[in-house]
C-alpha cells in the first residue's frame, strides 16, 4: 500500500472544498476519502494511496518468486540445455561427461554418419515421412470435417445441444484406453472387417505401413473433432446473420455461401485451428501408443515411428540423438507457424 | 398487415381480370413458395441424417467399449460380430478389479492429480495477480516471454527435464513412492497457458473494487483471496478439471520417470498390463473392462462440470 497522508481540513463548515472529493483522483494517482473525527468533528482527507504503483515492486517479485524459479528450472533451462545436449560428443546424463563437440548427433539421426559401426534408419526411413504424412492428412481432413460439422449443427433446430454433446464427447476420453478400443474395433477379427466383408484383413498388428495410417488417422481426426467444432461453433455464432439473408435475397446457392461467407469471416478460428492442430499433429505419440501398443506393426520393426516417439525411445539410452531430434522438431514446428502467419496475412480476414 | 394491403387490392376489382404471377416459369406465388418449403425441409432432412450418422461414428468406439467389455472373449473373437453381448459378463470387470492393480494406480493418480492441481492453482493465482493488479518494472515484456514459452513444444523440455530431476535423486536406484510422485508433480507445477487464462479474466475485475478494498485498508493478500478469486471462480473450476484431467491422461512422461510399475497413473498401468490368458491370447473382455473403469470418471467429471470444460477448453485448446 502506497503513503497515506492525513490532512486535517481547516474547517468543517467550509462547503467549498474542492479537492477534498471523496473517491479515486486520476491525475494525483491518489485515492480520496473524507473522514471525519468525531470529538472535533473535522474532515480529514486520507491521500497517497497509490494505484499499487512503483511502491509494489518487490512484492509483485514476491509473487512470481516461485513461479519464475520453476520456469527457469523446467523450461529456460531444459530448453537451452537441449541444445546444448543435440551437440554433446557420447554424452552420458547419469554423470554428465561428454567428449567435445560435434555435429554428428544430427548426422546420425539423419543416416549420414555411422554410429558403432550401423546406420540409423529409423529416423529417416519412418520417424520424418511418418510425422509429415500424419500432419499433412489429418490436419485438413479433421479441418474441414469439423467445419461441415459445425455447419450443420449451427443451422439445425432440435437436437442442437445433445448433439453438441455428442460431439465434444471425444475430448474427454483417455487416449491410451480409446486407442485400445479403436485397435479392437479394428482387430483382424473385428467390427470392421466384418461390417464391410473385409476378412481377416489387419489393420494394426500384422498390418503393412500403408494399412496401419487407416486406423491412426481414424482415429487421430476422431480424437481431434471435437475441439475444432467447439471453437468452429463460437465462431459461427458471432456472424451477423445479415450476411446469409442478404445472401438468400440473391439466392445464392448453399455451397457458394459456405465458401463465400462463412468461411471468408471464420477464417480468424480457422487460422487458429490450423495452427495449433499443426504443432499438434507433429507431436503424435500417443495415439500410436493407444493404438499399435509400440512403434511398429510387424515384430520388432519400427514402422509407426514419429519424430516423437524417436525422441522418448532413445531419451535414455541416446540422450543426444534424442536431443537432436528435438531441436529438429522444435525447428520444423517454428518453420511451419511462421509460414502460416505469413500466409495469414494475407488471407485472413479479421 | 399483408393480408390488409391485399384485401385493399381485392377492393379494387382487379382480382377478377389481373392474376398475380411472378415471372418464373408461370409459376404462381403458392407454388413456387410449396417448392421453397419443400426443398427447405428435404434439406433440413438430409443435414439430419448427415449429422446424426456423424454422430453415430463419434459414439460408436465407447459403445463398442461397453458392449465388448460385458461379452466372453470366444465371442468378441468369432467370425460373425454381434452388437449385443449374448451373456453378459458382468464377471468380466469383477477379473479386471482383482487381476489389474485399479486401486493402486487409481491411488498414485489422484495423489499426483490433487498435488499437482492444488500446486498449479496456487502458482497460477499468485502470477495472474501479479502480472494484472501490480505494477513492476518489465511486466509486460516478463508476460511476454511467457506468452513465447507457449510456441515451444514440451518435448525439447522433457530430455533436460529428465535428466534434472534424476540429478535431484528423484529417479533411478532406490526410487521412493515419495520420489516418484515427486518427479511426476514439481515440474508441472506452472502452467503459462492457465497463468494467461486467469489474468484475462483478472484483468476484468473492475478498478473500483480494488481501489474500495484499499480505502478500507485491506492488504493486496486479502483482497485477492476474498475479492478476485471468488470473482473469477468459473475460471478456477475450469483449470481445476483440466489440470486434473491432464494428469488422469498422461502417460508419457509417468512411463519415462518411473522404475517401478507401481508408481505409474492410470494410463501407464491401462497400456502397461497384458490381459493375457494363460495361452497369451488378449483377453478383450477384460482390456475393455478397464478401459471402461479408465473412461467412467472422465465421464462422471464431464456430465457434472461440462459447462466449466467446454468453456475451459473452448478458451483453451490445450489438453491438460
Amino acid at each position: 500500500m502506497g503513503k497515506e497522508k492525513i490532512i486535517e481540513a481547516e474547517n468543517l463548515f467550509v462547503t467549498d472544498i474542492p479537492h477534498y472529493e471523496e473517491g479515486f483522483n486520476e491525475q494525483e494517482n491518489t485515492i480520496v476519502r473524507l473522514v471525519s473525527n468525531h470529538r472535533n468533528k473535522k474532515p480529514y482527507q486520507v491521500t497517497g494511496i497509490q494505484d499499487v504503483a512503483a511502491d509494489n515492486n518487490w512484492k509483485a517479485w514476491l509473487y512470481l518468486g516461485p513461479i519464475l524459479v520453476l520456469l527457469v528450472v523446467f523450461l529456460i533451462y531444459p530448453l537451452v540445455n537441449t541444445i546444448f545436449i543435440s551437440f554433446l560428443n557420447n554424452y552420458n546424463y547419469v554423470n554428465g561427461t561428454y567428449d567435445g563437440f560435434t555435429f554428428d548427433n544430427f548426422g546420425v539421426i539423419f543416416g549420414l554418419t555411422t554410429y558403432n559401426g550401423a546406420t540409423e534408419t529409423d529416423f529417416t526411413a519412418f520417424a520424418i515421412p511418418n510425422t509429415f504424412i500424419l500432419v499433412f492428412i489429418t490436419v485438413p481432413l479433421t479441418t474441414i470435417i469439423a467445419l461441415l460439422i459445425s455447419v450443420a449443427l449451427n443451422s439445425i433446430k432440435w437436437f442442437k445441444n445433445a448433439l453438441q454433446v455428442v460431439f465434444f464427447l471425444p475430448y474427454v476420453t483417455n487416449m491410451i484406453a480409446v486407442g485400445m478400443v479403436f485397435s479392437v474395433i479394428f482387430d483382424t477379427n473385428g467390427v470392421i472387417n466384418y461390417l464391410f466383408n473385409l476378412g481377416e484383413t489387419a489393420w494394426i498388428s500384422g498390418a503393412t505401413r500403408a494399412m496401419a495410417f487407416v486406423p491412426l488417422i481414424a482415429y487421430i481426426v476422431w480424437c481431434g473433432l471435437p475441439f475444432k467444432i467447439l471453437i468452429f461453433l463460437s465462431g459461427l455464432q458471432g456472424i451477423d446473420k445479415q450476411y446469409y439473408q442478404a445472401a438468400q435475397i440473391d439466392s445464392a446457392p448453399h455451397a457458394k455461401v459456405l465458401w463465400r461467407i462463412t468461411v471468408p469471416l471464420l477464417s480468424p478460428q480457422i487460422l487458429y485451428i490450423v495452427i495449433t492442430s499443426f504443432i499438434g499433429a507433429f507431436k503424435e505419440y500417443t495415439a500410436i501408443v493407444g493404438l499399435f501398443n509400440g512403434a511398429g506393426t510387424i515384430g520388432t520393426k519400427k514402422n509407426m515411428y514419429t519424430i516423437v516417439y524417436y525422441i522418448y525411445d532413445n531419451l535414455n539410452t541416446h540422450t543426444s540423438f534424442a536431443a537432436a531430434a528435438a531441436v529438429f522438431l522444435f525447428i520444423i514446428i517454428m518453420i511451419c507457424t511462421w509460414l502460416q502467419f505469413k500466409v495469414s496475412k494475407r488471407r485472413v480476414h479479421y | 398487415m399483408e393480408q390488409k394491403q391485399y384485401s385493399t387490392f381485392e377492393n379494387q376489382t382487379f382480382n377478377d381480370n389481373i392474376v398475380l404471377s411472378i415471372g418464373e416459369k408461370g409459376r404462381t406465388v403458392e407454388a413456387i413458395q410449396r417448392a421453397t418449403s419443400i426443398r427447405n425441409i428435404a434439406g433440413m432432412i438430409i443435414v439430419y441424417i448427415l449429422i446424426l450418422f456423424a454422430a453415430l461414428i463419434i459414439i460408436f468406439p465407447f459403445y463398442w467399449m461397453v458392449i465388448t467389455s460385458l461379452k466372453i472373449n470366444d465371442e468378441i473373437t468369432a467370425s460373425t460380430q454381434t452388437f449385443f453381448p449374448s451373456i453378459v459378463m458382468w464377471s468380466n470387470y469383477i477379473y479386471v478389479f482383482n487381476s489389474f492393480d485399479f486401486g493402486n494406480y487409481m491411488f498414485n493418480t489422484i495423489v499426483v492429480g490433487i498435488f499437482s492441481t492444488a500446486g498449479t492453482v496456487l502458482t497460477t493465482i499468485a502470477a495472474a495477480f501479479a502480472f494484472s493488479r501490480l505494477k513492476f518494472k518489465g511486466r509486460d515484456a516478463l508476460f511476454a516471454i511467457f506468452l513465447m514459452t507457449m510456441m515451444i513444444p514440451g518435448e525439447m523440455m522433457v530430455i533436460s527435464n529428465y535428466i534434472t530431476v534424476a540429478s535431484f535423486g528423484w529417479i533411478g536406484e532406490g526410487q521412493t513412492r515419495i520420489d516418484a510422485y515427486l518427479a511426476m508433480i514439481v515440474p508441472f507445477l506452472v502452467s503459462v497457458f492457465y497463468i494467461y487464462l486467469l489474468r484475462q479474466n483478472f484483468k476484468q475485475i473492475p478498478n473500483e473494487l480494488y481501489l474500495a478494498a484499499k480505502v478500507d485498508g485491506k492488504s493486496d493478500w486479502t483482497f485477492l483471496w476474498k475479492v478476485m478469486v471468488p470473482l473469477a471462480a468459473p475460471t478456477i473450476i475450469s483449470i481445476v478439471i483440466l489440470k486434473f484431467m491432464g494428469t488422469w491422461n498422461a502417460y508419457v512422461w509417468p512411463n519415462l520417470i518411473t522404475d517401478s510399475v507401481e508408481y505409474r497413473l492410470i494410463s501407464n498401468g491401462l497400456r502397461g498390463s497384458s490381459f493375457t490368458d494363460l495361452e497369451g491370447r488378449v483377453q478383450y473382455g477384460y482390456q475393455m473392462a478397464a478401459t471402461v473403469l479408465v473412461t467412467v470418471p472422465l465421464f462422471l467429471l464431464f456430465i457434472f462440470f461440462r459447462k466449466y470444460i467446454m468453456r475451459g477448453f473452448g478458451r483453451a485448446g490445450i489438453k491438460g
